[in-house]
């Protein structure tokens, strides 16, 4: 049997709801984007509905601890098409057996979901650390990223709680959508890049006046905070992975 | 304008590049005021330079001038060098304007002595507070203690500063003695001793007192250099040792000397710096810290120096055969953490994991087991059947045949004839 589900948490829970409603035997769980069908397998295709996704999370809530109620959050955001099947058998398992079988590293799924949990919160780590702001001359601070897996719902808070004082903007040119914090609370926003679709980045008129001279001076300091008899371009790399350059105001030439 | 404060943070962050501390972490400060800056509790690294070390502070000197001349020290007064002085706007506008920007967690700040250690402390302590209090900034502050300062000083700088360091500099006595005449270990303990106890006052104030304001909320940390004078690494891990044991230090940091002086006294300039002993010296340090060695078992007088070509964990288990093969399945935590291949983690999760049932070696390879090393030293449900016990220095072998050292560049592997 194979479940198809439209790709969100809601589809996802609703499958585990269905699972349990019906008990068709082995299951597999495949999102409708990539869905290939087959010859000798049925399908079932599952209308995500809230009610039954509410009542499956609140299953889970009971069974899990708070750490692996994020790590089904987390490996849900990873958006891995094998992650989804994965985060569904791992509903099942957890209901069918007692409080704490989390725990059992042993098991297929529970060993994947930590291994997809941790690139997510290494991902969202990476953004906390690697997202530069540039200050807009409207005072706004401006960023956009393209990460990996869909991390803005885990770094909100974050960059809310530390930057309180400043109006900011972090978008996700992948997914096409962003956060932007007025003072008071944390938005989603959509914007429509129409004239600059190829440079999202804010032309440097529209900057700050004193933004040159504080990224200029930021690279100043990368520069001379390298010791050059340390060279070790192994383990700089291994750090700071090339995909991640484009972000960094210190890794920019010009 | 802009060419003269470029000028300055050029010379005063490479003056201040050599204190090795870059960490973020261990604040709790919240961003209760509306201000700026929220403590990351495990310290966020923003960047890593070329040589691969990580970024996390605006780590500079508030000046390079220094009415010392320590010979290991860039800054030392004989060295011909551009100097340069910081103003205390200057810094917080460079650290409020980076912070903002999402460059830095927070400040380090550190300066050599000028007109005298009182002096000197007071501008360190303007910053903090004009940071803290005119900026309402929350983020980092790493703030040197400068030794000889007043205690009135110190104690108020603790209450703004989130940690706190001063540096041993050379890890014995007669070390420091000899390439620095002026200074000595003791006018370094007696702050740290000074800072240790009111952190602890500070402690059992809160247990009583609801509002007690933070006193170094992360903890003391020092430093030494390495390689600049010969002492052993027994020498070196005793002294790290003592000091983790009397002031309940987060950290020590092992800065492998990058030769800066053409004294005959030390290593000559190009010597490359030992990058390699300072790897072990971490190593043993985190098994100190981590995994529950003590150092007389990693460092005693049978071995003052640690193995070049295996980590300490390993060398330890070769010598130590004995306590080997343990039984994953039923031995205890502590045991498993001294296996090596075996970290923490995986510790961790095979102590919880085999509650479900015996574990076998392919769970082990995927909970995260560096099996090929671990499995000479551990039995599980389906190990194979062993006929003869191997001794260690063979197993060492077998190590070592089918690893590959990021440091030593030439395959030194003997043929092994018995």
């Amino acid at each position: 049997m194979i479940y198809i589900f439209d790709g969100s948490l809601t589809g996802l829970l609703t499958a585990v709801f269905e699972w349990f409603e019906r008990k068709p035997g082995p299951t597999t769980l495949k999102v409708n984007t990539i869905f290939q069908p087959e010859a000798f397998t049925e399908t079932v295709e599952i209308m995500s509905n809230q009610e039954k996704a509410d009542r499956v999370w609140k299953g889970l809530q009971k069974k899990l601890k708070k750490d692996w109620q994020r790590t089904f959050y987390c490996s849900y955001l990873s958006e891995i098409p094998e992650a989804y099947d994965h985060l569904f058998q791992f509903a099942i398992y957890i209901f069918e057996n007692e409080p704490g079988a989390a725990a059992n590293y042993g098991n297929n799924h529970v060993i994947a979901l930590a291994k997809y949990a941790k690139s997510v919160e290494r991902e969202k780590h990476r953004m906390e650390a690697f997202i530069r702001f540039q200050k807009t001359g409207d005072g706004m601070f401006y960023t956009s990223i393209d990460p990996d897996f869909n991390v803005l719902p885990l770094i909100s808070n974050h960059f809310k709680n530390r930057y309180a004082d400043q109006q900011w903007i972090i978008y996700d040119l992948k997914r096409k959508y962003g956060l932007h914090y007025d003072l008071n609370t944390v938005e989603e926003v959509t914007i429509n890049f129409s004239e600059s679709a190829t440079n999202p980045n804010p032309p440097l008129a529209l900057m700050d006046e004193k933004e040159a001279l504080y990224a200029l001076l930021w690279k100043d300091y990368f520069k001379s905070a390298n010791i050059v008899a340390r060279k070790n371009t192994k383990l700089h790399l291994q750090h700071v992975p090339r995909r991640y350059w484009k972000y960094l105001t210190e890794k920019q030439l010009a | 304008m802009s060419d003269r404060i470029r000028e300055k943070l050029n010379i005063l962050a490479d003056a201040a590049k050599y204190d090795v501390s870059c960490s973020s972490s261990g604040g709790t400060r919240k961003n209760d005021n509306k201000g700026i800056g929220d403590s990351h509790s495990s310290g966020i690294c923003h960047t890593y330079t070329e040589d691969g070390r990580c970024v996390s502070l605006l780590k500079i000197l508030l000046t390079n001038h220094c009415i010392y001349d320590c010979l290991f020290c860039v800054s030392r007064k004989s060295n011909d060098i551009k100097r340069a002085a910081f103003t205390v706007d200057e810094v917080v506008d460079l650290t409020m304007n980076f912070y903002r920007r999402n460059y830095i967690e927070g400040l380090f700040l550190s300066s050599g002595i000028f007109k005298n250690a009182d002096f000197t402390m007071e501008r360190l302590l303007l910053v903090c507070k004009k940071l803290r209090l005119e900026q309402r900034y929350n983020g980092y502050i790493h703030l040197k203690t400068i030794p000889g300062a007043s205690e009135e000083l110190i104690k108020e700088a603790g209450l703004y500063a989130d940690r706190m360091s001063i540096n041993l500099e050379m890890p014995t006595e007669a070390g420091l003695k000899l390439l620095a005449p002026e200074k000595n270990h003791a006018d370094v303990i007696k702050p740290l001793d000074f800072i240790q106890q009111n952190i602890v006052q500070f402690a059992a104030d809160k247990k009583l007192i609801k509002h007690v304001p933070k006193f170094v909320p992360a903890g003391q940390s020092t430093q030494m250099v390495i390689g600049a004078t010969p002492e052993s690494d027994k020498d070196i891990m005793y002294t790290a040792n003592a000091f983790y044991k009397n002031f309940a230090l987060k950290r020590v940091y092992y800065s492998g000397y990058v030769p800066i002086s053409n004294d005959s006294r030390m290593p000559v300039l190009g010597t490359q710096p030992p990058l390699l002993r300072e790897n072990r010296l971490y190593q043993t340090d985190w098994l100190m810290r981590f995994y529950g060695f003590k150092v007389q078992e990693i460092l005693n007088d049978a071995n003052p120096n640690l193995d070049v070509d295996i980590d300490p964990k390993l060398s330890w288990a070769i010598r130590n055969m004995q306590h080997f093969p343990v039984d994953i399945n039923k031995a205890d935590y502590k045991m498993i953490l001294r296996i090596p291949g075996i970290g923490v983690m995986s510790a961790k999760k095979i102590v919880q994991a085999r509650k479900f049932g015996k574990l076998r070696i392919d769970q082990l390879k995927k909970i995260g087991v560096a099996y090929n090393r671990a499995k000479h030293f551990i039995t599980c449900a389906d190990s194979p059947y062993q006929l003869r016990d191997y001794q260690g220095t063979q197993i060492k072998a077998f190590i070592m045949a089918e690893s590959q050292s990021k440091y030593l560049k030439t395959d030194n592997n003997q043929l092994i004839l018995f």
